[in-house]
């Protein structure tokens, strides 16, 4: 069985937790203790009706005010497929918990409500899912049952949403009408939207294609740990421990070390504990090679002729994540896969309009949740690939030097 | 070349890497890791994933236990006898002692649960050995609370967790950056549930204390759950003590954790009864959550892990 993790994005009140809960509850995921806690908690409430919201809007200060300040991961499985759902806020100010979700994320379902349309979050929302690359986005047009079901209105809004996929390269769009409070389209098909023809949102999650999402071409494997034992019988084993984030690696093959260049073969392949003869992403691994060289954490082992990039600078887009501002000559922390290395952010190069996707020249600084392209300089070399390419060698986070949060989000270029 | 297909990672081999991954970078990232081990069925499954990520070398980490005094004998015999064949090295330290070096009020009444005071033990112990980051197997499927945590989950130096205040988590990307005094505690198995831990066990062949298995003993009825009889609960006149056919679905203390009426005697009989059952693990099996719709938030607030 295979695994698909997505994301819930949308504007504050869209439903997203009470798409979440109407998905869990439909497919019959829901257990019977929190169906009552459930109950328990919404007795009180006007419309008597079961606030299905409730089921992930798991902290005090979240069920107080009524809205998601962090991701809540939920999981559930149909007979097809297990699903792992980050069920991310909404507000703007907590974009970055957004973004800590939807970077994972196979596929995002972005929930317009019927009667607003295409609304500011909705853009914001939709620029992560490109920035993130998000390889599958579904557009689930939700309160149907407040327009009246009208085909009208859910055409317009299919229109509107087309012109900013488009203008952001999105790739797969599905669009579905949808009503999570009264759960059409939702497991079951609706008998009030007679003239939509397509798959319920399950039958969408239960068949949309993952395979591909995972690069199997060019081989990337930072070494997270090495593992020495030492003992006597052990006393030259020297087995560089890490994930395969892309790619196959064959027994034999050779091997190129970044930033250093040298190289070498694999002598052994172990994943579980076990010698095998070939491994491929998303394996842990360990791996021997021929030779005695100077290998550590954060040092990146490729093999065929398809090389990362290793620059000391470069372009990235840059989702600011803190409170502080970012301007041009900070230094930071810059931490991609198990390497980290100490970067200065040479200038800001645009900040990114989410209404109007302008690019607003020379920024001189990015605030809280703002999308930037800034030029870094890195102390050391770093090997990469351009995160439109291959993400999972794409991707880093900054980190501030004196409080170590993490405050930005790079996608390199 | 060979077709995608073939390059297919099931589920289970995913969560697998993904723990093995988030133990390599505990080990990468901090100086003093420790591996929070309770004996029950999670922290037994993070040690065999330990044993995949870190052999043929040695655990960069020392298993720690909290024994609140109300464990589970099967648990506490279980927990020395993994620790002995692999050979680690197992360090326990007791909230009794906690509770008359630092003169702590036990709770009183039935069920009397020392849950909140492993807090201060665990705290003592992280601040004698110097641990910067302490491995959990903490699932986010148990609770509404855990839900929300991050992989890893920065603690102050009081242990406490300021859901508010998370740091953004990207990718696989763990930033395990602390100021002095701060710790961060490491979730491996976030994304598993119940029945993935069973279906792994199962899959791997791991062995169990016997308690998980259906046996008889001594019970209690209390609002519909199960209690074992043991010394550490107070029997009173209306209860009835009687023998029934159980099995423990979670392992906590003897003053919390209640039992399920159960003829499951191997494991693939468990996870027959886990995918038919219509309740969840902690609500089947955990007095302690009951208290209020926030109690695991605000133990958590509190430094628990």
């Amino acid at each position: 069985m295979d695994l698909l993790r997505f994301i819930t994005a949308g504007s504050v009140d869209d439903g997203k937790s009470t798409l979440i809960g109407r998905l869990l509850y439909d497919s019959k995921n829901i257990l019977t203790d929190q169906l009552e806690a459930l109950e328990k908690q919404t007795r009180n409430k006007d419309n008597g009706e079961i606030d299905l919201a409730l089921l992930t809007d798991g902290l005090r200060a979240e069920r107080e005010q009524g809205i998601t300040i962090d991701v809540a991961y939920k999981y559930f499985s149909t007979p097809k497929r297990k699903f792992i759902i980050a069920d991310a806020p909404g507000h703007i100010q907590y974009t970055r918990n957004m973004v800590t979700g939807a970077s994972n994320a196979n596929l995002i379902i972005i929930l317009v409500d019927a009667r607003n349309g295409v609304v500011e979050q909705t853009r914001r929302h939709s620029i992560i899912a490109s920035l993130l690359n998000i390889p599958h986005v579904v557009v689930a047009i939700n309160k149907m049952d407040l327009v009246d079901y009208s085909q009208d209105r859910y055409n317009d809004i299919v229109i509107d949403y087309a012109e900013v996929a488009r203008n952001l390269n999105l790739k797969d769009v599905t669009f579905l009408p949808i009503s999570a409070l009264k759960g059409d389209n939702i497991v079951d098909k609706s008998f009030s939207l007679p003239w939509y023809e397509g798959p319920t949102l399950l039958e969408l999650l239960e068949t949309v294609k993952v395979e591909q999402d995972i690069d199997l071409t060019r081989s990337r494997l930072a070494v997270q740990y090495v593992i020495r034992p030492q003992t006597e019988d052990l006393h030259d084993y020297r087995g560089y421990a890490g994930k395969i984030a892309s790619g196959i690696y064959r027994k034999g093959d050779p091997i190129t070390i970044l930033p250093s260049g040298l190289t070498s073969r694999i002598k052994t392949i172990e994943t579980g504990g076990k010698e095998v003869e070939e491994a491929f992403a998303p394996q842990s691994v360990i791996i021997q090679l021929e030779d005695d060289i100077d290998i550590s954490r954060g040092d990146l082992l490729v093999t065929g002729d398809s090389h990362p990039i290793v620059e000391q600078e470069f372009d990235v887009l840059l989702c600011w994540m803190d409170s502080k501002k970012l301007k041009p000559g900070n230094k930071y922390f810059l931490q991609l896969g198990s390497r980290t290395v100490r970067g200065l952010v040479k200038t800001i190069d645009y900040k990114l309009d989410v209404n109007t996707l302008k690019k607003e020249p020379e920024p001189g600084e990015a605030g809280l949740n703002d999308i930037v392209k800034a030029t870094i300089r890195t102390a050391t070399p770093l090997p990469f690939d351009r995160y439109s390419e291959l993400p999972a060698n794409g991707g880093a986070i900054l980190i501030d030097e004196t409080s170590f949060v993490t405050v930005g989000a790079c996608m390199l270029q | 070349m060979s077709k995608a297909q073939d390059y297919q990672l099931d589920y289970l081999d995913q969560l697998e890497s993904e723990a093995i991954h988030i133990l390599r970078e505990v080990a990468g990232q901090f100086e003093r890791p420790a591996l929070l081990f309770s004996g029950g069925k999670d922290s037994i499954t993070l040690v065999h994933l330990a044993l995949k990520a870190f052999r043929p070398g040695r655990f960069p980490f020392p298993l720690v236990h909290i024994d609140t005094g109300h464990n589970f004998p099967e648990a506490l015999a279980f927990r020395d006898q993994l620790a002995a064949s692999i050979g680690e090295k197992l360090i326990v330290r007791n909230v009794e002692d906690t509770i008359r070096t630092r003169q702590l009020t036990e709770p009183v009444g039935k069920f009397a649960s020392r849950n909140a005071l492993q807090t201060f033990t665990l705290l003592d112990t992280i601040e004698e050995f110097g641990f910067d980051a302490c491995i959990g197997g903490a699932r986010r499927d148990e609770e509404k609370a855990r839900a929300k945590e991050r992989i890893f989950s920065i603690r102050d130096e009081f242990g406490g967790w300021d859901p508010k205040r998370q740091r953004p988590e990207l990718w696989n990307i763990y930033n395990g950056r602390i100021r002095k005094g701060e710790n961060v505690r490491a979730f491996p198995i976030s994304n598993w549930t119940e029945l993935d831990i069973w279906n792994y066990i199962r899959r791997e062949e791991i062995s169990l204390p016997s308690i998980y298995f259906s046996h008889n003993r001594e019970v209690i009825d209390f609002q519909g759950q199960w209690v074992a009889v043991s010394p550490f609960i107070r029997i009173d006149p209306t209860d009835r003590v009687e023998t029934r056919l159980v099995r423990y679905r979670t392992v906590g203390d003897m003053t919390c954790t209640a039992a399920v009426e159960s003829e499951a005697s191997v494991i693939d009989d468990i996870i027959r009864e886990i995918i038919a059952t219509r309740t969840s693990e902690r609500g089947e099996t955990r007095i302690d959550d009951k208290v209020s719709e926030a109690a695991m938030e605000d133990r958590k607030k509190n430094g628990y892990f």
